[in-house]
């Protein structure tokens, strides 16, 4: 693991490009996994930015947020066309925020196609003779650190793993950053940023841990108590957008400040815990994942047992300040999560319907400024 | 960066202010690459006065920048200790430490009362009684908190694990240390010998074993902080090991099972009865190295020389106080 932060940090800064020409340069930018909470709020920002001409953005599903002058286009799981619309769009910067770090939304397999197969064709896109890439940024995970007995309280970017990776999430993620890792010393003009998230948490964001702690009772680890780490989604999306302002370069950990033990997450959420017995887990939780009453998901079962802290102090180097710490963060969660137990889920503000979107974008009756 | 509102994407957008912040990316990012990891640790700290001198002041954040002011239900640090479990262990074990074992001091005084010292000291005891002796000790009499590092094992037990976590306990990794040490500059007890010094049995006792691969030199020096080390004699006779059966240990995954003479003794009760021997812990001049801080690696041979002295100063102190010791319970 030490390899792949230290290859991308290695990489010199842009020293031609579109972006380092400065900032009267505006700049053209595909978004992967626009139908996502992260391609979609990130798209949503670099509208309102003026240097920002164009916006591409890709996905599976369709965009659940409001977007006004991005294009959006439906691809394939693995971005088969990509090339093509890299070579035709002629962006500079890629914003790949279409990963899979939630095992429970999808196999195996799709996951596989998604992160492994859908990274390397965007970088092979990328890395075409004729491109015009200068800029990417990818979001991984802090689940690449894994989660052992003998881990550090607290990983940098350059800690290595302290047990090589079982569980298949963690593997895709390491293939992705082992693209990643070749792209930039394959491509030394192209500024790489790698932005491992740690607990993601906040008002929108669905995850396995906001899953738990959504249940009546939280699950949790007979005689383990261990310290989780939030980054709050809100400080997720300014982080992606500061990596691509300042065009950062390397690896960098994104989590809030703090570590809490798990038992003290639940009791701020106004939980009790209910201990699960640490060996044979899985037997007992898959019943349940079956039925689908709970899904604590194997790859979590280390997580409940020694947690994960990453140390974000690079990334604060560089001069980004978080906005919420990891207890912040979880507020935030609890805000939400008391409104929608008093007016349930809100429905959804927008749909998005393709007709009105190309009216809106394209027909010369629109009045646009 | 312009204090943002609280709340609210808001990013630096006139030319200007980006052309400062990308000014300003671009000198870390120089810094990066020219320098090592720490030598950036001072720009850290500047980043992290900035942050609670501007934008964080409006919430009511402390000054220290390494306390988070957040709303909090235990006061549980991200080390896992805390405090108020601390407060009730030493209640607890304050009869054991002056009336059971009857701990004393000699040169308490070479321990520093502010800044990172990493203590090292021998270790044994069929279930090492010298590491709570040690903490309750620095702890009273010196009234601040030592954090020690032990074999990951004991993260791996149930209840155990979490309780010895919550008393200042953290798995011996280089990383831990460091941090504790430079950024922190707190108080770090090691035990080098690692889970030899509590395998081997009676007849091998007070003879140091090999002292690691000398990573705690490295890390005192990595961290710019002496090295103190500390003689214990009294640890040995409290639960001595008679042998130890190999075969046990390898079913169960641990790294020795002892046969001591407490549980011969007192049977069952044994595996958590400690005879009452009398303590005595003699801390010795503290060892500086003359080498600049925060390097990636040091010169091999130097990291094992020192190494090898300071555990040939604790084998030499161990003789000297078992030479002048009258009585195993007595002293």
């Amino acid at each position: 693991m030490s390899a792949p932060a230290d290859a991308v940090t290695a990489t010199p800064t842009t020293a031609a490009g579109p972006t380092a020409a400065g900032p009267t340069e505006r700049r053209r930018v595909l978004v992967t996994g626009l139908g996502t909470f992260w391609g979609g709020r990130v798209a949503q920002a670099l509208e309102d930015d003026p240097n920002v001409e164009v916006i591409v953005g890709l996905d599976t599903t369709e965009p659940t947020v409001e977007l006004e002058r991005t294009e959006y286009v439906r691809v394939d799981a693995n971005y088969s066309i990509l090339s093509r619309i890299v070579k035709a769009t002629e962006v500079d910067t890629i914003i790949h925020t279409f990963l899979a770090v939630d095992p429970t939304q999808m196999s195996t397999r799709a996951m596989h196609e998604v992160n492994v197969i859908g990274t390397m064709n965007l970088f092979a896109a990328a890395s075409a003779p004729a491109s015009t890439v200068r800029n990417v940024i990818v979001k991984s995970s802090t689940m690449v650190y894994g989660c052992a007995p003998e881990d550090p309280v607290w990983f940098t970017e350059d800690t290595p793993r302290s047990r090589p990776s079982k569980a298949p999430i963690e593997r895709s993620l390491e293939a992705v950053e082992g693209y990643v890792r070749d792209f930039a010393e394959d491509n030394p003009h192209v500024n790489v940023a790698l932005l491992r998230f740690s607990n993601v948490i906040g008002s929108e964001l669905e995850t396995p841990l906001t899953r738990l702690l959504s249940l009546p009772v939280v699950p949790s680890m007979f005689g383990y108590d261990p310290r989780f780490q939030f980054v709050h989604e809100h400080d997720v999306i300014r982080s992606i957008l500061f990596a691509f302002d300042h065009d950062l370069p390397g690896v960098f950990n994104v989590a809030g400040d703090g570590l809490l033990p798990w038992s003290e997450v639940a009791a701020l959420c106004g939980k009790r815990t209910i201990a699960l017995p640490p060996w044979g887990t899985s037997l007992l939780t898959s019943p349940f994942r079956t039925l689908g009453i709970a899904d604590v998901p194997d790859e979590y079962h280390g997580l409940l047992k020694y947690g994960r802290g990453v140390d974000n102090s690079r990334l604060k180097r560089f001069g980004f300040r978080y906005e919420y710490t990891s207890s912040e963060a979880i507020e935030g969660f609890i805000r939400s999560s008391r409104l929608r137990r008093t007016v349930g889920d809100s429905e959804p503000k927008y749909k998005y319907e393709r007709d009105v979107e190309q009216f809106f974008r394209h027909s010369p009756a629109v009045h646009r400024d | 960066m312009p204090p943002s509102p609280k709340r609210s994407v808001s990013r630096a957008r006139t030319t200007p202010e980006r052309q400062r912040a990308r000014a300003a990316v671009e000198a870390a990012r120089t810094g990066t690459n020219t320098t090592t990891a720490t030598a950036e640790l001072p720009a850290a700290d500047v980043t992290l006065h900035d942050e609670v001198g501007t934008d964080l002041v409006p919430l009511g954040r402390g000054h220290d920048p390494d306390v988070l002011d957040d709303r909090r239900l235990s006061d549980v640090n991200e080390w896992g200790r805390s405090e108020h479990m601390r407060e009730i262990a030493r209640r607890l074990y304050d009869p054991i430490y002056r009336h059971w074992f009857r701990a004393e001091w000699e040169g308490l005084e070479h321990i520093p009362t502010d800044g990172g010292a990493l203590l090292v000291a021998n270790h044994a005891g069929a279930i090492p009684s010298d590491a709570p002796v040690i903490m309750h000790g620095i702890e009273t009499e010196l009234e601040r908190p030592v954090y020690g590092l032990a074999d990951n094992l004991f993260r791996t037990l149930p209840m155990i694990g979490t309780l010895w976590n919550r008393l200042g306990g953290l798995p011996a990794h280089p990383d831990n240390a460091y941090r504790l040490l430079r950024e922190q500059h707190q108080l770090v007890l090691v035990f080098p010998e690692g889970s030899k010094g509590p395998a081997k049995t009676y007849d091998e006792r007070y003879q140091l074993r090999r002292f690691g691969r000398g990573g705690f030199v490295e890390i005192a020096m990595r961290a710019g902080v002496p090295v103190i080390p500390i003689a214990v004699v009294g640890a040995e006779e409290s639960m001595p090991t008679l042998f130890r059966i190999p075969s046990v240990a390898k079913a169960l995954g641990l790294p020795y099972v002892p046969l001591t003479a407490n549980m011969l003794v007192a049977g069952p009760a044994g595996i958590v009865t400690y005879f009452p021997a009398k303590f005595k812990m003699k801390v010795l001049e503290p060892v500086h190295f003359d080498v600049p801080p925060g390097q990636e690696r040091y010169s091999r041979s130097r990291v094992m020389d020192e190494s090898e002295a300071i555990r040939d100063h604790i084998q030499g102190a161990l003789y000297e106080m078992l030479q002048v010791r009258r009585s195993v319970w007595f002293g």
